[in-house]
């Protein structure tokens, strides 16, 4: 059975019995869609999010540090994509992070697996996606952003371009005692609480709107509408669509309701993922911050892969759903 | 008494340079508070995340968080 049901039936009761909205209508349904959607995405939000910020609680990167040095390397890129789901990108965190592991001795590689699965692996794109298309998108998604993350490390390992990181990171040494400030339970609660409430103040306009938005395409779009123009026949669909993600940093939330719709009215999953992907993880700020550890032309290489990564994704989805 | 905080530039460790300021003036702190953005020192210190907020050369809060009371707290208990 579907545990979404009980909010349906919330959802049809709001929409009908209190909106007074004619059952059957294309309005009524739009109306019942988004709210349907928009309780089950806060809900999820709401308890994903807050479990999610313990566990991460007990993984500062300080601890991170000592996990990924003196590893194998692919078992270090795989340990740092892994602990990269749980991570939030958070640009003020990326440059001291960086030089942090670069600095104790972490291989590049692996640095940059932990460093691409962080903000690619977004939970809040990974709990709307499994809000909206359940359990097996949303898997897929996390297991291919950290199949991603794992391989482009492993491949810009290989490149040997530490020459390639700003000269300044490598002279700089970090005191050997980390600094351990102590949180009890409850302190991890109150932050994680903190946090979750932060977060969903802060991404709920984009989630109405994108809900909503969603909520008209669904209602109103004719089916098949992009079935022929971006389906899987037309090869530059999945390239346009990561292109098209880029400047929707951040807004996963926003966006990820549309897709759904977009999906209905016939847009192949695997260009839909590769599109998510490039809106979570290709974003300016990032780069922008990134350039200031790394020369530009790893910044360069490190672009091209990880896009080449995601294309391929999204084709690979393609061709096997 | 020295209050410091250590950031990467980002508007976030700026705003907690703001609140740290608002707290200080509440406090009467006679001391400025201190706002660095070299990257250098927060990893000098052993700390991989950004903003810190250092009391007295004692690193007390690492990342930021929207709860002042717990920011003037931690200041007030490291004085």
């Amino acid at each position: 059975m579907d545990i979404f049901y009980p909010i349906q039936i919330l959802a049809d009761w709001i929409t009908y019995s209190i909106l007074h909205f004619v059952k059957g209508s294309i309005l009524g349904g739009a109306v019942d869609f988004f709210v349907n959607d928009s309780v089950k995405i806060f809900l999820l939000l709401s308890v994903i999010i807050f479990a999610v910020s313990v566990i991460r609680s007990y993984l500062p990167p300080e601890k991170t540090k000592k996990w990924l040095t003196n590893r194998f390397e692919i078992v270090g890129n795989i340990i740092a994509a892994l602990i990269g789901i749980v991570t939030p990108f958070c640009s003020c965190s990326a440059v001291p992070l960086f030089i942090g592991l670069v600095e104790s001795g972490v291989p590049l590689g692996v640095t940059f697996s932990y460093l691409i699965s962080a903000p690619m692996v977004n939970e809040v794109a990974a709990v709307m996606l499994l809000g909206l298309f359940g359990p097996m998108i949303a898997l897929l998604y996390i297991v291919s952003g950290v199949a991603i993350a794992v391989i482009v490390g492993f491949i810009l390992g290989r490149l040997k371009l530490e020459y390639l990181v700003e000269d300044y990171v490598w002279k700089i040494k970090a005191n050997c005692q980390t600094v351990d400030i102590k949180k009890t339970f409850t302190d991890r609660l109150r932050e994680a609480y903190q946090y979750t409430l932060d977060l969903i103040k802060k991404v709920f306009p984009y989630v109405l709107v994108g809900v909503a938005a969603g909520a008209l395409v669904h209602g109103y779009a004719p089916e098949n509408l992009l079935a022929k123009i971006a389906g899987k026949g037309n090869l530059f669909a999945v390239p346009l669509a990561v292109l098209i993600g880029v400047p929707l940093y951040s807004n996963a939330a926003g966006t990820i309701p549309i897709v759904k719709s977009l999906i209905e009215k016939g847009l192949p999953i695997g260009t839909a993922l590769a599109f998510m992907m490039s809106v979570t993880a290709l974003s300016f700020p990032e780069m922008i911050i990134l350039r200031k550890v790394l020369k530009p032309k790893l910044l360069a290489i490190y672009i091209a892969i990880l896009t080449i990564g995601i294309i391929f994704t999204g084709y690979l989805f393609n061709w096997v759903l | 008494m020295k209050i410091q905080v250590l950031g990467s530039g980002c508007p976030t460790c700026r705003k907690l340079y703001e609140v740290v300021q608002e707290i200080s003036k509440e406090l009467n702190l006679k001391d400025e508070v201190e706002y660095s953005t070299d990257v250098t020192k927060i990893i000098e210190l052993g700390i991989m995340s950004s903003p810190v907020l250092i009391v007295n050369g004692k690193p007390v809060m690492v990342g930021f968080t929207p709860d002042t009371e717990k920011i003037k707290k931690l200041i007030k208990e490291n004085l």
